[in-house]
């Protein structure tokens, strides 16, 4: 009686991976995106007035992420100047035909969301001269009035594309979930529930990284942080973070119990070659340690700087879950070569289009751009500082 | 599989039944095939050919500008339409890498990339099953040290390439519909359109595809669509000197491939995957993946 073959890689998958980094960062951002854009939507549509401080500053996060999902995708591109084709000439049997329409379309409609949402002010330096009026005049797409009637039609459009956001945002990153689950010839993809748990994984970061943020820009600001508000995010971070690792491990138990042909070398994939950013960063450090701090940091009456401790590792460390997760998925699926006997081997190089470098480098883009915002628009202001 | 080349004469209808082979001789296809199962249960594996025949007819789909001088059968009267088909006897190889060798140079195929290669499988009387290839030097086994047959239960050599699937995954995902699907079921790539996305390189399940180092652009075998087109046989089944590679017209009753197509157990790879490859095998075991 023979046994199965190992240690054999069909020649074409030696050498190097198809999807580096670069698409490992893809849905990272793409993540991060619907992540923040959730905590808006909590406080416009789904009432969590405690979300207040953040609102407006998810809001903007939301868009500067935004802004730059595609780059990785271009710079990954072998023949970027082609990459409007995707729109021009879309072949809609393909996953990623898609992305160019539902990426435009929400990059849009954050886009005009924040525009309303910050109208009052818009409108108000619009009336200051030189450079600084023109730039307002142009955000106030050249209507420099308000009337309350004007005030209560913007209120209604931002609930409108509040409401029109929820769906756009899980479409756009279950989407992104989908582009893997949907490729049959890849075991470690090929799963109906990767748009669920790409979607959930997209919530938590986006809220690990608005928690992080926020408490940064109290510092930088020199002002209190909101205990609420912070409570508010990390209840908000516990509850997707618990159901985002359930689906996560619910799909690998489900593989594991099954016991198909493909399990025995997937779970030499998660021993052998995914040991550390599997087991490690994503399972032990970034999903087990942060579920007991939130679960502490939580508590109602807690010391607020030790709140505010726990709430900031616990983002940090979610944020490295999410990105282990999204190595462990585009990179850990490529190791296994299409002959499943064997595995390949990618550590990303530093220089170079698709190097780590630049990676780092398109990833600090959106917080360019989030600061430059911070600095025209009143990011931190509240609907309730406007009443007053 | 195929429609069979004894075929029904729903498959290959007389000329004169054939005004326009595209569209309408679909619509005639369906009627028949409907009218043949109300009559008969009898009729029950005609109508799974006829089923295979319009899928084989769908794959072979054209693009606009896929007509070829030799096969743009779909457009002249009363031509039979060709749908071209490859078999790989295994039993025959003998490892020589010769086929690998013209590959690479009748469609210069950079160095450690690979359109076509061939496997060896062999299986020790201790229970191991060893799996290689020879991707280097003449690609031939002989530069492999010998096994000792005093060891060894049985080895072969399985070649592998792209294998024309009828349901074509690669073809699905390619975002800007640069890979397609000639007239005569042949999977070409646009390279002037081919953004160099590599979604096909994923859902190819056989490995047959990469992102050429010189092009840029998305690469595989093209069963040399520019040689098959003038009536010549692709490079690697030229110059193979076993006849382990056998090219041609599926749907043509009398041509090689058909005949041992007809009289011969035939595999295919991955079948559980159902993309109907077009690509056949014979002498397969369950190792061959
Ligand atoms: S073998 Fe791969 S590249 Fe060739 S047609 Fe099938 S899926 Fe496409
Ligand atoms: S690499 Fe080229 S052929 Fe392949 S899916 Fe992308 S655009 Fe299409």
């Amino acid at each position: 009686m023979h046994g199965q073959p190992t240690e054999f890689l069909f020649p074409n998958d030696h050498g190097s991976v198809a999807w580096t980094v670069m698409i490992v960062l893809y849905p990272y951002i793409t993540g991060l995106v619907a992540g923040a854009f959730v905590v808006a939507a909590l406080y416009h549509v789904f009432g969590k007035k405690e979300l207040a401080p953040v609102a407006r500053f998810a809001l903007a996060a939301s868009f500067s992420f935004c802004a730059f999902a595609t780059m990785p995708l271009l710079l990954h591109l072998h023949q970027p100047q082609r990459a409007f084709n995707i729109m021009f000439t879309p072949n809609f049997t393909s996953a990623m035909a898609g992305f160019g329409f539902i990426y435009s379309f929400y990059l849009i409609l954050l886009a005009v969301e924040i525009l309303l949402v910050f109208r009052d002010d818009i409108v108000d330096r619009a009336r200051r001269g030189g450079v600084e009026g023109l730039l307002y005049k142009v955000l106030a797409l050249g209507v420099t009035t308000q009337t309350p009637g004007s005030r209560a039609l913007d209120h209604k459009w931002i609930s409108v594309l509040s409401v029109i956001g929820i769906p756009a945002a899980c479409v756009l990153h279950g989407y992104v979930g989908f582009i893997f689950g949907g490729v049959k010839a890849n075991p470690w993809w090929s799963t109906a529930l990767m748009p669920v748990i790409f979607l959930c994984s997209a919530i938590v970061s986006g809220v690990a990284m608005l928690i992080l943020l926020y408490v940064l820009a109290c510092k930088f600001r020199r002002v209190a942080v909101d205990d609420e508000c912070l409570r508010s995010m990390m209840r908000t971070l516990w509850l997707f973070l618990i159901l985002a690792v359930a689906l996560e491990e619910l799909e690998l138990l489900n593989m594991a119990y099954e016991n198909g042909s493909e399990w025995a070398m997937l779970s030499r994939l998660i021993a052998e070659k995914l040991h550390f950013s599997f087991t490690w960063l994503q399972l032990v450090l970034g999903s087990l340690v942060p579920f007991f701090l939130l679960a502490i940091g939580m508590r109602r009456g807690l010391h607020p700087g030790v709140r505010i401790g726990l709430g900031t590792v616990s983002g940090l460390l979610v944020l490295i879950q999410v990105a282990a997760m999204r190595w462990n998925v585009v990179i850990g699926g490529q190791l296994l070569s299409k002959s499943f006997r064997g595995f390949n081997s990618y550590v990303p190089e530093f220089g170079g289009r698709e190097g780590l470098g630049v990676a780092l480098l398109v990833f600090s883009l959106p917080f360019v751009l989030l600061f430059a915002l911070s600095r025209i628009l009143p990011l931190w202001k509240t609907d309730a500082a406007d009443a007053h | 599989m195929s429609c069979k080349p004894q075929g029904c004469p729903s498959c290959h209808p007389p000329a004169d039944m054939a005004p326009d082979p595209s569209r309408r001789e679909f619509v005639w296809d369906a009627i028949r095939t409907f009218s043949f199962g109300a009559l008969t249960l009898t009729a029950l594996p005609i109508l799974v050919s006829e089923a295979d025949a319009d899928d084989d007819a769908k794959a072979a789909a054209p693009p606009p500008d896929a007509a070829s001088p030799t096969t743009g059968a779909g457009k002249d009267k009363g031509k039979r339409t060709v749908l071209f088909g490859y078999l790989v006897d295994t039993n025959k190889c003998i490892g020589c890498g010769s086929c690998m060798l013209a590959c690479k140079n009748e469609n210069d195929v950079p160095d450690d990339q690979f359109r076509t290669w061939v496997e060896r499988y062999v299986y020790y009387k201790d229970g191991r099953v060893e799996v290689d290839t020879c991707t280097s030097g003449n690609f031939s086994f002989d530069q492999k040290p010998a096994l000792d047959p005093k060891v060894v239960d049985k080895a072969f050599f399985v070649p592998k390439l792209c294998n024309h699937c009828v349901e074509t995954p690669c073809i699905q995902v390619c975002p800007v519909g640069a890979s397609f699907m000639t007239q005569e079921g042949v999977v070409l790539i646009d390279h002037d359109r081919c953004i160099g996305c590599a979604y096909c390189v994923q859902a190819c399940p056989f490995g047959t595809r990469f992102i050429n180092h010189k092009t840029n652009t998305a690469d595989k075998c093209t069963w040399c669509y520019h040689r098959v087109v003038k009536g010549e046989k692709p490079a690697c089944v030229e110059v193979c000197p076993t006849g382990t590679r056998i090219f041609g017209d599926i749907n043509d009753p009398d041509s090689d491939i058909s005949k041992v197509l007809a009289a011969n157990r035939i595999d295919v790879l991955k079948s559980y995957l159902g993309t109907r490859p077009k690509t056949r095998y014979m002498g397969l075991t369950a190792e061959v993946v």
